[in-house]
């Protein structure tokens, strides 16, 4: 009698135990597929939004791309116009910022990597870089409006490039502390041992071997800065026409497609699409220049 | 003669030991004066920031961060309805992003073909160098218009009707509003805590994980049971390096967040930010108190995120000594 209770299909033959457990394991199979579910799908959600925005910036950008727009300065609503003194404005505001920012930012870094190592004064600093590194950038922009377009008495491409140059410090301090870091402490101490001063081991031998790590941080930070907008609106402000004067505001990238992208003019705002693209092609192919670099570096490492 | 003149060589230091022992001191200075540079570059915004912020500070005391009113005509300002409006973007951001950025370090980690794992990788992380400007023309021309059409109806005629949260989805679809910047901001921090969620999750032992799954547990039940408990520490710290992002952004919000200094039961309705109240109406600022009223917003923005970021690097450290023994 037992065995036709034990016919194929009746969910009742098999003993309850092991009913139990089956249930258990599909239950967690299950919780399993639905949960690795939603992170695939959080992974596609993720790029979606890269692909949309891109997609947006090339339709509407492309079109506004055009001669004009690097031969002809910024118009008057409704008429044709480019870009022209923005690019200008701000190529020479990031070059300016990243002059400035650079040096310190690297001997700071080369402090915390070679003297500072394992000091009070050093942790203390590397922690404030951080915060520095991730403050928003408009506190920035106020910073530089206190302490340089009010004591000027006007805004000026100066104080644009000095707050550009406050934002390159934090990120080149870091990278260049870490890149510092990487190299080996016994190709210190083989120079070191040949009779060189620890300067010279510094700047002729550790800058050497973390060249590629350096100088992928400088790039970042240049991309960092050529978007930043908030920083610009109070320090060098815009300007509508050409202008070399250092003194005075200067036209830039950011600060135009915020005024033309907000107008109701459609020329305006065609010119704000044609910049957002410039802007963006420019960052993406440093960063991906940067990461290149990158790779260089540490394939030579190996 | 000669070992003479040889012995006071070693003996007395040569001008050239001397010249270089000289650039040493100089070259150790120089970069401990830049790094002291660094320090004092916080100290100088912290004090410029209080040094703009006293004349206001002054003229409303504390009442500047309880009351809503902001009237440049009157010169009457309170700091309520930005600060209000800060907490709740950042709010909806991190309610979106932070789950949706565990789920794609989840992907990477655990899921992604060995192949995909550095494209996809790389493609997040492009879309932290996409600058805020261009969230900001995007979301005003493309992603307001949508979510006019699609989502805030959508909103409006399901989870308005329900009593309690109703009233956050009342009101007509502007496109632009809280709900918008939130999202925005949501998009905009994916990439910082996918990557940090990342990293720290690639600081778990492998020998842990592997035991998990030679124990017979499901991909989920490692993340949930062996993973996230063994990361947690690391894993606040990055959802706080991002919530620390979100208060302070700027343009994204600007664009697309209405500027509107009164506080509305709903999230479809426009709001205004800190930053986005600083960068709209700065320049414009006529006055010393309307001009004071704004760097006294910029203080409090600092505060907020100087404390959120402090906690998010010490735990970030914890983590990191964790990870190190």
């Amino acid at each position: 009698m037992a065995i036709t209770d034990m016919s194929p299909g009746t969910p009742t033959g098999s003993p309850p135990g092991t009913n139990f457990a089956m249930g258990r394991y599909k239950r967690r199979k299950v919780g399993n597929t639905i949960t690795m579910g939603l992170a695939v799908g959080a992974a596609v959600f993720g790029l979606l939004w890269l692909v949309w925005i891109l997609a947006i910036l090339l339709i509407n950008g492309l079109s506004a791309i055009s001669l004009g727009l690097f031969t002809q300065m910024t118009p008057p609503p409704g008429s044709a116009g480019g870009l022209l003194n923005a690019i200008f404005g701000s190529l020479v505001m990031t070059v300016l910022g990243m002059v400035i920012g650079t040096p310190i930012g690297i001997m700071a870094g080369t402090y915390l990597a070679e003297y500072g190592k394992g000091t009070k004064l050093a942790e203390v600093t590397r922690f404030i870089n951080d915060i520095l590194l991730s403050a928003p950038s408009i506190i920035v922009g106020l910073f530089i409006y206190t302490i340089v377009v009010v004591p000027m008495g006007h805004f000026s491409a100066w104080a644009g490039s000095i707050s550009l140059a406050v934002l390159v410090i934090p990120v080149v301090v870091r990278t260049t502390e870490d890149m510092l870091n990487l190299v080996p402490g016994s190709l210190r101490e083989a120079a070191a041992a040949l009779g060189a001063p620890r300067w010279k081991v510094i700047v002729q031998v550790t800058y050497r071997a973390a060249r590629s790590g350096i100088m992928t941080g400088i790039l970042l930070a240049v991309a960092r800065i050529s978007g930043e907008t908030a920083p610009l609106l109070f320090t060098a402000l815009n300007n509508q026409f050409w202008s070399v004067n250092m003194n005075a505001p200067m036209a830039n990238l950011p600060v135009t497609i915020f005024q033309f992208a907000l107008s109701p003019y459609e020329d305006w705002q065609r010119l704000a699409w044609g910049g957002s693209l410039l802007i963006t092609v420019a960052i993406l192919a440093l960063n991906i220049g940067a990461r290149m670099l990158a790779s260089i570096g540490t394939k030579k490492g190996q | 003669m000669d070992m003479a003149v040889k012995a006071s060589d070693i003996s007395a230091e040569s001008p050239r030991a001397r010249t270089q022992r000289r650039n040493d001191l100089l070259f150790r200075s120089a970069t401990l004066f830049f790094a002291l540079l660094v320090l004092t570059l916080l100290g100088g915004v912290i004090i410029s920031l209080i040094h703009g912020a006293l004349p206001a500070l002054k003229a409303f005391g504390f009442g500047f961060v309880t009351t809503e009113i902001w009237n440049p005509v009157t010169e009457k300002f309170g700091a309520l309805a930005p600060i209000y409006g800060t907490l709740v973007t950042s709010v909806i951001a991190m309610l979106v992003g932070v789950p949706v950025s565990f789920g794609i370090a989840i992907f990477l980690t655990e899921l992604c073909p060995a192949w995909a794992k550095r494209p996809i990788g790389i493609a997040v992380e492009l879309l932290a160098g996409i600058p805020s400007i261009i969230y900001g023309i995007w979301g005003l021309f493309v992603f307001a218009p949508f979510l006019q059409k699609t989502v805030q109806p959508f909103l409006i005629n399901t989870l308005g009707n329900v009593p309690g949260i109703g009233a956050w989805f009342k009101g007509p679809p502007y496109g632009i509003g809280v709900l918008t910047a939130g999202l925005i901001l949501a998009i905009m921090i994916l990439p910082f805590i996918t990557s940090i969620t990342r990293d720290v999750f690639e600081t778990m032992p492998t020998m842990l994980r592997e035991s998990a799954y030679g124990l017979g547990a499901t991909t989920w039940e490692v993340v949930r049971d062996i993973t996230i408990p063994y990361t947690r520490v690391g894993l606040v710290g990055g959802v706080m390096l991002g919530l620390g992002r979100a208060l302070g952004e700027t343009m994204a919000v600007t664009f697309v967040i209405g500027n509107s200094h009164h506080i509305a039961s709903s999230l479809l309705a426009p709001g205004t930010t800190i930053s986005a109240a600083i960068a709209n109406e700065f320049t414009e600022a006529v006055g010393d108190t309307y001009t004071s009223s704004l760097i006294a917003l910029g203080l409090v923005l600092f505060i907020i995120t100087f404390i959120v970021l402090s906690l998010a690097k010490l735990m970030l450290v914890r983590m990191n000594r964790k990870a190190g023994t």
